[in-house]
């Protein structure tokens, strides 16, 4: 529409930052909802809610063990809509995590990270951690029971690391445990350092999406008719924005961010779990040696990762989620195998007694570590093997197999570990605890 | 020679260039190193820059005959407790849990202390009953002077089992 007066001069001028983010035209194809689902423009919109909502908050909060806990309530209690705002950045910052793996899950399925994409992957890989240690960090601010021990559980997770992990905790904490210092170091990196990192990660991200020529096209798409990016795609981008904000009001006017009891170092709450996006690692850790658990597994996940891009492949799924009926099954197949395995996992080392009772002269490290480790390594191993026979997938569906087995397996993980899990961390049914 | 020159008339000029572009790069290390040096200590534990004094980290729990043979009792301001053994030797256990950090409870019933994160159990000696644990509870030496039963704060003690110069007797 450049022949169009209204896009002279004054509107140029009005809305070049949108033109700024946004190229002029974008292809017609890319503007249909079910490409993206509007996820990174939900991501960055949550973004926008959090840094509000979050300054708003730093107003009223007073970051140190005597008082953070009571000026929590006192939002809460004596300020009109205190209670509200906290809601809204609470459930924000946990559809935050949300948004962001899905829409990772959406770029992995539609094949988008593989180069010119590459970097716009492991950027939003890196922005997946801020924003799951951005989740974390704000955990403790409360100092309530469930932010001091769920931060001494998962900042305990890295001293398991080998050399490195007890230093970086201690220097997380600024002590041996969770205490003043570890409030100050939290409160910092919550609402200076990692919104600064995300903001700068976001900007590169946005940028190389640029690069790329905005998001993938569908190949059978490549020809379709250019159309102005406002009103179609500022408009729909619009749409999606205020409807997830309504969403978060919605929530955020029913339901309560938790606060317990005032933070006690002495007694551990039973059960004390992680926070939500933890708990499949918490539930890995009731099964695995902890060096398995919290380092060995993560690290090879996210090596996988970064690695997905640059495995070679010749396929051609470029936007569209699976290329042949043998990727569907293959998926599905996937998918089916990694929940029955994920539980008889779970129930086998329930029912077997502990490694210390059955062979006490054997390390924990080889019993409750290797021994697990590559029974499940190799179960995905003769998996995979079965999975080639069966349905003859090719390079990419391999990997989408992989992705989908190992996202079921965390979901089954965390699941379990959400809610099957009673006083003592044992096994319970959801309606027992 | 006169040709030699003309010819080459960059020569010593790359040479200074790449020597000024190491320069830079190494002096951009050192500043970082710097830099990183200088957040490390930033964040450094506070309490290795205020040590705390020697005689704060002997605190007194209580006198020996509030300790009944075979009995556990909690101290939770000091996070610890305080075993005492059938022929009435003194062991004082760090209430953290090796695994993962939480505060074990010490159960009467099964006599023995469940950990309420991950479901870690040990005997009374703090010895390992069911994982995922990976070593049993620290212990802290206990000093008894003037039948009072002190705890030295400052050496929370790693262990692989129990030995029994861990016990303290009253003499």
């Amino acid at each position: 529409m450049t022949d169009h007066p209204a896009t002279e001069k004054g509107e140029k001028s009005r809305f070049g930052l949108i033109l700024h983010l946004h190229p002029r035209k974008v292809r017609e194809s890319t503007l249909r909802y079910t490409l993206t689902f509007g996820l990174g423009g939900m991501a960055a919109m949550l973004l926008v809610i959090q840094v509000i909502t979050g300054l708003l908050l730093k107003f009223h909060y007073e970051p140190s063990p005597e008082s953070a806990y009571n000026s929590i309530l006192n939002l809460q209690e004596s300020l009109l809509f205190g209670k509200m705002l906290r809601n809204i950045h609470h459930w924000s910052a946990i559809a935050f995590v949300w948004i962001a793996f899905l829409h990772m899950l959406r770029t992995a399925f539609t094949g988008a990270y593989r180069p010119p994409r590459d970097m716009t992957w492991l950027t939003g890989l890196g922005l997946l951690l801020l924003v799951v240690l951005s989740n974390f960090t704000g955990y403790l601010l409360p100092w309530d029971q469930l932010s001091y021990w769920a931060v001494t559980v998962g900042t305990s997770l890295l001293s398991y690391i080998p050399i490195a992990g007890e230093p970086i905790r201690k220097a997380l904490l600024g002590g041996a445990e969770v205490g003043q210092p570890t409030l100050t170091n939290f409160f910092n990196l919550h609402t200076g350092v990692i919104p600064l990192l995300i903001i700068a990660l976001m900007a590169w991200h946005f940028w190389r999406i640029r690069r790329a020529g905005g998001v993938i096209v569908v190949e059978k798409d490549k020809e379709s008719p250019m159309v102005d990016t406002r009103p179609h795609l500022v408009n729909r981008e619009f749409v999606v924005a205020v409807t997830l904000l309504a969403a978060i009001f919605l929530i955020s006017s029913l339901l309560d961010a938790p606060l317990r009891d005032r933070a006690n170092p002495a007694f551990s709450p039973n059960p004390a779990k992680a926070p939500w996006y933890f708990m499949g690692l918490q539930e890995l850790l009731i099964h695995f040696h902890p060096l398995f658990a919290v380092f060995i597994l993560p690290v090879a996940v996210l090596a996988a990762a970064v690695w997905m891009p640059y495995v070679r492949s010749t396929d051609k799924n470029q936007g569209i989620w699976f290329l042949s009926p043998n990727g569907i099954s293959s998926a599905k197949m996937a998918a089916i195998t990694g929940t029955i395995l994920t539980i008889i996992f779970i129930t086998v080392s329930e029912i077997l007694p502990d490694p210390e009772v059955l062979l006490p002269k054997v390390p924990p490290l080889i019993t409750t570590g290797l021994v697990p480790f590559i029974l499940a390594t190799g179960t995905i191993w003769l998996f995979l093997k079965y999975l080639r026979r069966r349905c003859s997938p090719n390079r990419a569906e391999i990997i989408q197999a992989v992705v989908v087995m190992i996202v079921v397996s965390y979901a089954v993980l965390t699941i379990t570990g959400i809610f099957f899990r009673g006083e003592g961390m044992n096994l319970v049914w959801p309606w027992n605890r | 020679m006169h040709k030699k020159m003309a010819d080459n008339p960059a020569e010593p000029e790359k040479g200074r260039r790449s020597f000024l572009k190491r320069l830079w790069l190494a002096l951009g290390l050192v500043a970082t190193a710097e830099l990183l040096w200088f957040i490390g200590s930033l964040l450094k534990p506070s309490r290795e820059t205020h040590k705390s004094r020697p005689a704060d980290t002997l605190r007194v729990i209580g006198s020996v005959d509030e300790f009944q043979a075979g009995s556990v009792t909690p101290d939770r301001v000091n996070r610890l407790y305080i075993v005492r053994e059938a022929d009435g030797g003194f062991l004082a256990l760090s209430l953290t849990c090796p695994h993962l950090g939480c505060s074990v409870l010490w159960n009467e019933e099964s006599r023995q202390f469940d950990c309420p994160c991950h479901s870690s159990a040990f005997d009374r000696r703090g010895i390992v009953l069911s994982s995922p644990a990976p070593r049993p509870l620290d212990y802290l030496p206990v000093i008894i002077e003037e039948g009072k039963v002190k705890v030295d704060m400052s050496s929370v003690t790693k262990r692989k089992k129990f030995e029994p110069d861990q016990v303290t007797y009253a003499i």
